[in-house]
C-alpha cells in the first residue's frame, strides 16, 4: 500500500503533521511507519495539546522519588519503603464496551505500577455516568462495575475507595479513571530507560492478537454516530494472565537481570519500544517474526499497533536470558527474545527478512508536535440573588432526605460490595469513608488514598474548581489522620481544539498547580484524556485527583462514624453560607448558575494541619470533611455510620439555618471530641487561629434541631442507602 | 502443628492464609501446584483466589492439578483438608465434599461481613469453640451452594452441614442468605468431617483493625483441637 495524505488523515493525523513526517524522514513513510507515527503522535501518547501546560505543575518535593515521565510516580514513606501510584483514564473503550473497557483500564494501571517493581496493594476508581434518567446509564454502570471488579478481584488487589457521579454531560461519554498504589523497596525500583548496546530485548506475557489496534487513536478522537463500529478497537482483558505476569515479573525483579522494563499499554509494542529507546538515547532493532502472535498472518503494521493486554517489554543483561526464561516458563507465559538495543538511535523493524520500518527515535518523541492551542479565559460568574424567604420556608428535614437520596450523595455500597476490598488482609478502612486505608504489610504504617473530582465547580469556574479538587483530596486524607504526600491527576476534558474546552483545561491545570504548590502536595504522575465529547458537546471539565498520604502509626487512624453519646461535635472552618453551585442549589432550588465556593489556601492548609495536630495528640474521636451537601449532609453520614444521633444547634450567625447547614464553603471538617478534652482542643484551635463552631452533642439515635425538626437515624439511613440499590433493580 | 497452603498460579489469598496460620502458631509451608508430594502436615489448606483463572467452572481445572492427587489421598486417609472460597470450589470439583457452587443468585460478586451459625461442633474444626455464631467475611462470585434433594437428605442425615448464613442472633432465614445457597449453607464437611469447605474467609478476620476478630477464634480453637 502506497501511503498518501488521505491515508494519513484516516489515521487521525492532520495534513501538516503528515507533511512534517515526510520532511523528518526525507521520504514518504510506508504503511507500518505511518501507523507508528499516528500512534506516537496522537493526543493520548504525545500530549501534544497539554504538554505546554503540564510543565507548569509542581512535581518536586521532599518525599518525591519519581515525578511524571515514568510509568508511575514514586514517593518515599520512610524505612526504605516507597509507594508507586498513578491514575489513568479508560473512558472511550468503557463507553463502547463497558465490561472490557473498565476491566482493561484496571489491568493497565496495575501494570504501570508493577512494571516499576511494586506489588499493587490498593485500587481506586473514579467513574462518571450520564443522567440517571438516560437509557444507557444503568447498563453502563453495571458493566463498568462488573469490569472493575472482574479484573481487580481476580488479581487479588483490594479496591479500597472510589467516587461515582451522575451528570447529563456524560450521557454520551462516560468516564472511567482507575488508580493503583503499589509498594516497593526504595532500592528496588525499576525504570523504563534502556542502557547498553546489544542488550537483548525480551517480550513476555500474552500473545499479540488483533485486538485494540488503534486503541490510542480512538482515545484521541471524538465520538460520533458510528461509535458502535469502533468495538474491535476495544481490548479484551485476561486478569488471570496478568496475575501470572505480576508474579513472574516480581520474581524476575528479585534478581539483577533487568536493565529496563516497560509495559505495553496504549500503542502497544510501538510506544513501549520507542519509550525505552528514547529514554536511553539508543536504538532498538526488532525482528517481528519473533513476536508471539495469537492469530495467523499478522502484518508488521498489526503487530506494532495491537493493544493486546498483559504484555511487557524488557531489556535484559546479556547472559541472563535462560534464567529469566525459566521464571516465565514456571508461570506459563510466553517469553521471546525479539531484538536488541543498538547505537543507531533508530527503531528498525524486520519482517520476513525485510526491513519494514526505519525511523529515527527522536522524530517520534522529541519532534512530535506540540501545540499552543487557543483558549478562552473563563469569567467568574455573578453571584445569584437567592430569595431568602423562599429558602427559609423550606423544611430542613425534608430537604435533607432529598439530598441524602440524591444519586451523587447516596451510599455507593451497591458498587463497592462488588469489589473485593479486603483481600491481602491489610484494609483497615473500607470504601465509604473519606479515604481507603491499607497497612504497609507487617509494619505499623498505613497508606491512605482517595480520589476526587468536582466537575460542577470546574465547569462554573475552572480555576477555582481546579484548586478545589486538590483541596478536597487534601482534606480526605487528613480526615483519616494521614499526612498528605502527593497526588496523581487524570484530566478529563472535551476537545482541545475547542477554545472553551481548552480554556477549561488550561485554567483547571493552573488551579491544580496553585493549590498543590501551596499545600506542598506535588503532582507525581497522571494522564490527560481529551476529546471526551459526543459530536460537538464536551463533558463538564473533570479533573480527577488521586491523593496519597501516610499514617505513621495506624492505631491513630480516624474514621467518620460517631463514637460515643455525649461527645461534643465541632465544625472546623468558617461557614459563610455559599449556596451557589451547591448540591442544594442545583437539586432543591434548580439553580445552575453562580460561582463555586471560594478557595482560601491559607485556611485550607492551616485548618488541615491543625486538625492533624489534634489527631496526633489523640484528641479526635471521629472526623469527616464537609463537601457536597454541606454540614448537615456530613453530619448525617457520621450519624448513619456510627448509628448515633446528634442534638444540633446552629451557631448565632447572620445566615439562616438552611444556608448554614447546606452551604458548601470550603476548608471545613466536622470532628467529634470528648467533653474532657474540649478545653484543650479549643485552646489549640484558638492558638492556631482556626475558626470553629460548636455544633452539638451526640445522642442515641435522633438528628434533632428542635422538637419540630427531628428525624431518626434509621429513617435517614433508609434514604441514604436505598436509592442506588432500588435504581439498579428497577 | 504443621500446615501446608497450596498455591495455584491464580491463588490470591494464599499469603493471607499463611499470615493467619502462622499468627496462631502453625508452622506453615507453601506448596506449589506443580509439586507432587505434600510435606508432612496436620492441616492442608486450599486458599481463595482464581486457581487457573476459573474461566471454566471455578475450581474444575485445579481439581485435576498435580498436587491435588496428593491432597485427595491425604484427605482419604483421614488428613485434615480445609478449602476456603475458591478452595471450597476446588473441593466440590474433586468430589471430596458433595454438591456444587453456582453463581451467586443476584449475579454479582459480593464482598461483605456475614454471620454464620455453626451447625455441627462434633468435629476437629469447631469442637470446643465457645460461640455458636461467628461474624466472618465473604468475597465471591460463585458461592451459591446447590445439591440435589437426595444429596441434601444424606448431608443432613450425616450432619455434614458445617455452617449456615444467619443474622446476628443466629436466625437462619432467606433474608440472611447472601448468595442463594440451598438452606443457607455456607460450609460443608465430608462424611468423616476431616474435610471442610466453606465460602467465608476466616483469615480476613484475625485482627481488630480488620473486619473483625471471629477468625481469630476459629484459628485459635482449630490449633488447640489439633494439639
Amino acid at each position: 500500500m502506497i501511503v498518501n495524505k488521505k491515508i494519513a488523515i484516516d489515521h487521525g493525523l492532520k495534513e501538516d503533521e503528515y507533511k512534517k513526517i515526510c520532511q523528518l524522514l526525507k521520504r514518504t513513510p510506508n504503511i507500518t511507519e505511518l501507523g507508528i507515527f499516528s500512534a506516537m503522535w496522537n493526543e493520548h501518547c504525545s500530549y501534544k495539546s497539554s504538554r505546554l501546560h503540564l510543565k507548569k505543575l509542581p512535581t518536586k518535593g521532599k518525599q518525591v522519588i519519581q515525578g511524571p515521565g515514568e510509568n508511575a510516580g514514586v514517593v518515599d514513606i520512610g524505612d526504605n519503603d516507597a509507594i508507586v501510584f498513578k491514575i489513568e483514564s479508560h473512558n472511550h473503550p468503557s463507553f463502547i464496551e463497558p465490561y472490557q473497557g473498565a476491566a482493561t483500564g484496571v489491568g493497565g494501571i496495575m501494570r504501570d505500577v508493577f512494571t516499576m517493581g511494586a506489588r499493587p496493594i490498593a485500587n481506586l476508581n473514579s467513574i462518571h455516568f450520564g443522567s440517571t434518567q438516560h437509557k444507557k446509564t444503568k447498563n453502563l454502570l453495571r458493566g463498568v462495575v462488573h469490569g472493575i471488579g472482574g479484573y481487580g478481584n481476580c488479581m487479588g488487589v483490594p479496591t479500597v475507595a472510589g467516587q461515582t457521579s451522575f451528570d447529563s454531560s456524560y450521557n454520551g461519554n462516560i468516564l472511567v479513571n482507575a488508580m493503583t498504589l503499589g509498594l516497593v523497596k526504595k532500592d528496588k525500583i525499576f525504570y523504563s530507560k534502556a542502557a547498553g548496546l546489544d542488550k537483548p530485548v525480551i517480550y513476555v506475557g500474552s500473545k499479540t492478537g488483533r485486538d485494540g489496534i488503534h486503541g490510542a487513536s480512538m482515545a484521541s478522537a471524538s465520538f460520533d454516530d458510528k461509535i458502535e463500529e469502533k468495538k474491535p478497537t476495544v481490548q479484551v482483558g485476561d486478569p488471570f494472565t496478568e496475575k501470572l505476569l505480576l508474579e513472574a515479573c516480581l520474581e524476575l525483579m528479585e534478581g539483577d537481570s533487568i536493565i529496563a522494563i516497560q509495559d505495553m499499554g496504549a500503542a502497544g509494542l510501538t510506544s513501549s519500544s520507542i519509550e525505552m529507546a528514547s529514554k536511553g538515547n539508543l536504538g532498538i532493532e526488532i525482528n517481528l517474526n519473533k513476536v508471539p502472535c495469537r492469530e495467523t498472518k499478522m502484518t508488521p503494521y498489526e503487530i506494532m499497533l495491537s493493544e493486546s493486554q498483559e504484555r511487557m517489554l524488557i531489556v535484559l543483561e546479556n547472559g541472563k536470558e535462560d534464567q529469566a526464561k525459566k521464571i516465565f516458563d514456571k508461570w506459563n507465559l510466553d517469553f521471546a527474545i525479539i531484538g536488541k538495543t543498538t547505537n543507531s538511535k533508530k527503531i528498525e523493524l524486520f519482517f520476513d527478512k525485510e526491513k519494514v520500518a526505519d525511523i529515527p527515535v527522536n522524530t517520534l518523541v522529541e519532534n512530535s508536535p506540540m501545540y499552543d492551542r487557543k483558549w478562552k479565559k473563563a469569567k467568574l460568574p455573578k453571584k445569584n440573588k437567592i430569595n431568602k424567604d423562599d429558602i427559609n420556608n423550606l423544611k430542613i428535614i425534608e430537604v435533607l432526605k432529598k439530598v441524602l437520596a440524591n444519586p451523587n450523595i447516596c451510599s455507593k455500597e451497591w458498587i463497592w460490595q462488588q469489589y473485593d476490598h479486603t483481600v491481602m488482609g491489610d484494609t483497615i478502612q473500607k470504601p465509604g469513608g473519606d479515604s481507603g486505608v491499607v497497612r504497609v504489610h507487617g509494619t505499623n504504617k498505613a497508606v491512605a488514598a482517595s480520589v476526587d473530582s468536582s466537575a460542577v465547580y470546574c465547569w462554573a469556574h475552572p480555576l477555582t474548581g481546579g484548586k478545589q479538587v486538590v483541596c478536597e483530596s487534601f482534606r480526605n486524607l487528613i480526615s483519616v489522620g494521614a499526612k498528605p504526600i502527593a497526588i496523581t491527576n487524570c484530566l478529563n476534558f472535551g476537545s482541545p481544539e475547542n477554545e472553551e474546552n481548552m480554556g477549561e483545561f488550561v485554567e483547571c491545570v493552573q488551579g491544580i498547580g496553585e493549590a498543590s504548590s501551596y499545600l506542598k502536595f506535588p503532582v507525581v504522575s497522571g494522564n490527560v484524556s481529551f476529546y471526551n465529547q459526543t459530536k460537538d458537546q464536551g463533558i463538564k471539565p473533570t479533573p480527577s485527583i488521586g491523593g496519597v498520604g501516610l499514617i505513621k502509626d495506624y492505631s491513630k487512624m480516624i474514621t467518620m462514624d460517631f463514637k460515643e453519646v455525649d461527645n461534643v461535635v465541632l465544625v472546623i472552618g468558617k461557614t459563610e453560607g455559599h449556596i451557589d453551585q451547591s448540591l442544594f442549589a442545583r437539586v432543591i432550588l434548580n439553580e445552575k448558575n453562580g460561582p463555586p465556593p471560594e478557595i482560601n489556601l491559607f485556611n485550607e492548609k492551616n485548618n488541615g494541619e491543625t486538625l492533624l495536630k489534634l489527631i496526633d495528640a489523640n484528641l479526635i474521636k471521629s472526623a469527616h470533611d464537609i463537601s457536597l451537601g454541606g454540614i448537615i449532609t456530613a453530619i448525617s453520614k457520621m450519624c448513619i455510620k456510627g448509628n448515633k444521633g446528634i442534638n444540633l444547634k446552629k451557631p448565632k450567625y447572620l445566615i439562616s439555618e438552611i444556608e448554614y447547614f447546606f452551604a458548601e464553603d470550603q476548608g471545613r471538617y466536622i470532628v467529634e471530641i470528648s467533653k474532657k478534652d474540649q478545653k484543650k482542643v479549643l485552646d489549640i484551635l484558638n492558638k492556631n487561629a482556626v475558626h470553629y463552631d460548636e455544633l452539638g452533642t451526640i445522642n442515641e439515635n435522633m438528628l434533632l434541631l428542635n422538637e419540630k425538626t427531628k428525624v431518626t437515624i434509621d429513617e435517614l439511613k433508609g434514604f441514604n442507602t436505598r436509592w442506588l440499590k432500588d435504581y439498579m433493580s428497577s | 502443628m504443621k500446615s501446608a497452603v497450596i498455591t495455584f498460579p491464580g491463588s490470591n489469598c494464599d499469603r493471607d492464609m499463611d499470615v493467619a496460620l502462622k499468627k496462631f502458631g502453625f508452622k506453615n509451608k507453601m506448596v506449589w501446584h506443580q509439586d507432587v508430594e505434600l510435606p508432612k502436615s496436620d492441616l492442608v489448606v486450599l486458599p481463595g483466589g482464581f486457581s487457573y483463572g476459573d474461566y471454566l467452572r471455578c475450581g474444575s481445572m485445579a481439581s485435576k492439578s498435580k498436587i491435588m492427587q496428593s491432597v485427595i489421598n491425604f484427605a482419604n486417609s483421614g488428613g485434615m483438608v480445609m478449602g476456603i472460597c475458591n478452595g471450597f470450589q476446588i473441593l466440590v470439583e474433586t468430589g471430596l465434599v458433595p454438591g456444587v457452587l453456582l453463581r451467586n443468585k443476584y449475579l454479582e460478586f459480593i464482598c461483605k461481613n456475614v454471620f454464620v451459625k455453626i451447625s455441627n461442633k462434633n468435629n476437629a474444626y469447631f469442637k470446643n469453640i465457645n460461640n455458636n455464631i461467628l461474624e466472618l467475611h465473604i468475597a465471591h462470585n460463585e458461592g451459591n451452594y446447590f445439591c440435589t434433594n437426595d444429596q441434601l437428605k444424606k448431608i443432613e442425615d450425616n450432619a455434614q452441614v458445617a455452617i449456615n448464613y444467619c443474622n446476628n442472633e443466629g436466625k437462619i432465614e432467606e433474608l440472611f442468605n447472601p448468595n442463594g445457597s440451598v438452606k443457607n449453607i455456607a460450609g460443608i464437611f465430608n462424611k468423616e468431617k476431616n474435610v471442610l469447605g466453606m465460602m467465608p474467609h476466616p483469615e480476613r478476620m484475625i485482627d481488630p483493625s480488620l473486619s473483625g476478630e471471629d477468625g481469630s477464634l476459629f484459628f485459635k480453637n482449630l490449633i488447640n483441637n489439633l494439639k
